[in-house]
């Protein structure tokens, strides 16, 4: 069995990587709860995990860009799940979001303002409840702004530095946070991206290592070992080189 | 990108795009003349190549609804036949036909209308499709069955996708008590003595052999023979009664690089062939047995990459079918060219078929159908056109899914229905067309 872990909630489920950790999650016995901002796409993702796991899964309409965050969302899951995994994001055009401080303005809140708030919405009432697993999809990009995405980039800083506060503010309660920086993933955000092979995750990957993290609460993880080293060589980088380095 | 098919000839440089949701098609439709949709890229030839735009359908492959009291299930094109097996199997639901691999998606099991091991009863896989969604060169998305769309259902029954783009079907799978097949060898000593077993083995669901493509003179045409049918759980031996629906073993071999041409030789072949051959006769005294599904259907997915087997240059797989009455004339003089060429293969396949079906382009028709496997290298292409010269003179054809090299007259000469389809295609989708492939473009069709 799955240690107790009933229901589960995907917020981002139309994604290719919501998609794969929902599977993993149905696989699990989970009875799943998908959110998502558009209907369609999200009616189309319900039937077909339906119809290959012949589990029960509902289907929420969420949109972080909404007035209220997609907050909301939690009003309407019945029970509230013991396992909430977020995966909204959206990569944006680095280049627009300089010239157009809407375009940025979007991939901040995608990336940062609702996902924290959602995040922020269910903690306080997995805290009530005194257990249940959060779990966010941040990015390696968050670790130090790069010339290239630092829009992006910044954004899951915040949410990873937001991921890292609600652990601690959370541990004692019972429920548990785990950070996600999945590093590259060959999915529709990365399509015609020409990625280095051994760096590279499929979703599926990233979906296994979501399971075996909440099974065995871990803090952060990597999905790739590789990325971890990497990391920390890159967070130690002066950054008077990483300036120069930083075009990458 | 380089794309080529499961034969890995010809290789084209190819514009790739994923359609990940039917509303991104209209997009894609006016981004292009032509185009063709690719499922997994096991047709051998050209059929999913076109170097203007060649797109994906692996990414659409959701499940939509699936009945658990009739077995009737409704997914997209791109789901893969693996796919269906791995969910529905244990639930202890099998499809109705099945190629000789799982990796193919259930759009190209249409598209190339594929038969299985028991044509000679159930007919191709695009018999037992109720209704399938089909986006046109408008964008504009029709519903197509026997009942609506008819004509344009019967042209993309084994139409190469040249009447537009499969999005989804509706068929019925069947229910299996056990995932074993019953499985029996026989092996036969000449032609004569193989079609006279395909004959006594009517009644079994499923047959084929393999056959020496080497033997020449009194053993031309000798051949292993494979029957079988699934087992009722009752049946199974008592190590296997515990979970009667099991997934297939695991245990996989991989081909991991091309294999030097040097290896391919009269020697090495024979060899092979001889002692497949010996052993078919050695399991043909042991009786039946049962065996995984898994195996009995798809032998070759265990050796992953086979392909590689043929080298650097790929190989051409050349099959035909040819008319019951001419089939024993006609499959003699085929074999006999070939193991006159030295060129022969690792893989000969036989099998009866039952009729022909509804599909205007369909390959089956009743009588014998020859595969064989021929590396690219020189002298290969006379050999071919050899061979098409035996299947064009017995009233022939040869199978699109498989070809590479066809002549456009040779095609029209074997499919009699392709004005038919040509009328209906052009009807449907504009002239000219807009759903093209190289293989389309090299046949003229």
């Amino acid at each position: 069995m799955n240690g107790g872990i009933e229901t589960a909630l995907v917020i981002g489920a139309t994604s290719d990587i919501g998609r794969a950790i929902a599977h993993a999650l149905a696989e699990d016995g989970c009875v799943l709860q998908l959110a998502a901002r558009d209907p369609a796409r999200l009616e189309r993702e319900t039937r077909d995990l339906r119809v290959r796991t012949r589990g029960a899964v509902t289907a929420h309409r969420c949109d972080v860009l909404d007035e209220d965050g997609g907050v909301s969302l939690l009003d309407t899951l019945d029970p509230l799940p013991d396992v909430a995994v977020c995966v909204v994001g959206r990569l944006g055009d680095q280049a627009k979001s300089q010239r157009d401080g809407a375009a940025a303005e979007r991939v901040m809140r995608t990336n940062y303002v609702g996902p924290a708030l959602l995040m922020g919405a269910l903690a306080e009432r997995f805290e009530r409840r005194g257990g249940g697993v959060l779990v966010g999809i941040s990015s390696v990009a968050g670790e130090r702004g790069r010339a290239s995405n630092y829009v992006y980039g910044s954004a899951k800083a915040g949410f990873t530095a937001f991921l890292s506060g609600l652990r601690g503010r959370l541990a004692a309660s019972g429920a548990h946070v785990v950070t996600v920086k999945p590093g590259f993933v060959r999915t529709r955000m990365t399509d015609g991206m020409d990625l280095p092979a051994r760096l590279t995750a499929t979703p599926e990957e990233v979906a296994a290592a979501v399971v075996a993290a909440i099974h065995r609460p871990r803090d952060v993880i990597y999905v790739r070992r590789v990325w971890r080293p990497i990391m920390f060589v890159l967070r130690a980088v002066p950054e008077r080189v990483f300036k120069r380095m930083s075009r990458l | 990108m380089m794309l080529a098919g499961w034969g890995r000839y010809p290789a084209l440089d190819c514009r790739l795009e994923r359609l990940r949701r039917r509303e991104d098609l209209s997009g894609l439709l006016h981004r292009s003349t032509t185009l063709i949709a690719r499922g997994n890229g096991r047709s051998y030839g050209d059929a999913a190549l076109n170097p203007e735009l060649t797109l994906s359908m692996r990414a659409m492959d959701r499940m939509r609804a699936f009945d658990a009291v009739t077995g009737r299930l409704d997914c997209e094109a791109g789901v893969l036949l693996a796919d269906l097996l791995e969910t529905f199997v244990p639930r202890g639901w099998f499809p109705p036909v099945v190629p000789g691999t799982r990796l193919v998606t259930v759009g190209g099991m249409i598209a190339a209308d594929v038969h299985g091991k028991n044509h000679h009863r159930d007919g191709t896989f695009g018999a037992h499709v109720e209704s399938l969604t089909l986006a046109g060169a408008d964008g504009a998305i029709r519903e197509c069955s026997r009942e609506e769309n008819a004509d344009l259902f019967r042209a993309t029954l084994g139409g190469m996708g040249l009447t537009g783009v499969i999005l989804s079907a509706r068929f019925r799978l069947r229910p299996v008590e056990t995932a074993f097949v019953m499985a029996e060898t026989r092996a036969a000593r000449d032609l004569d003595e193989t079609m006279a077993l395909f004959e006594a083995s009517r009644d079994w669901p499923h047959s084929v052999a393999w056959i020496d493509c080497l033997a020449r003179g009194a053993g031309l045409g000798r051949a292993v023979m494979t029957r079988g049918a699934f087992m009722e759980r009752g049946a199974l031996p008592p190590g296997l009664a515990s979970n009667p629906l099991r997934p297939a073993p695991a245990g996989k071999l991989r081909v991991p690089a091309d294999a030097p041409s040097a290896l391919l030789n009269r020697v090495s072949i024979g060899l092979f062939n001889a002692l497949c051959y010996r052993r078919g006769r050695r399991r043909a005294r042991a009786g039946a047995r049962p065996i995984h599904f898994d195996r009995f259907f798809f032998p070759l997915d265990r050796i992953e990459a086979w392909n590689r087997l043929y080298g650097r240059r790929g190989f051409v797989q050349y099959q035909c079918v040819l008319p019951k009455g001419d089939s024993a004339a006609g499959v003699a003089a085929l074999l006999e060219r070939a193991a006159a060429s030295g060129q022969g293969s690792f893989l000969g396949v036989l099998k009866l078929f039952g009729p022909a079906g509804e599909g205007l382009m369909s390959f089956p028709m009743e009588g014998y159908t020859l595969a064989l496997d021929f590396p690219v290298r020189s002298g290969a292409a006379a050999l071919l056109d050899g061979l098409d010269e035996i299947t064009h003179r017995h009233g022939g054809r040869v199978y699109l899914a498989k070809d590479a090299r066809c002549a456009p007259e040779r095609l029209r000469e074997g499919y009699p229905r392709l004005g038919a389809f040509e009328a209906v295609r052009d009807e449907a989708v504009g002239a000219p067309p807009r759903f093209a492939s190289e293989l389309s473009r090299r046949l003229a069709l």
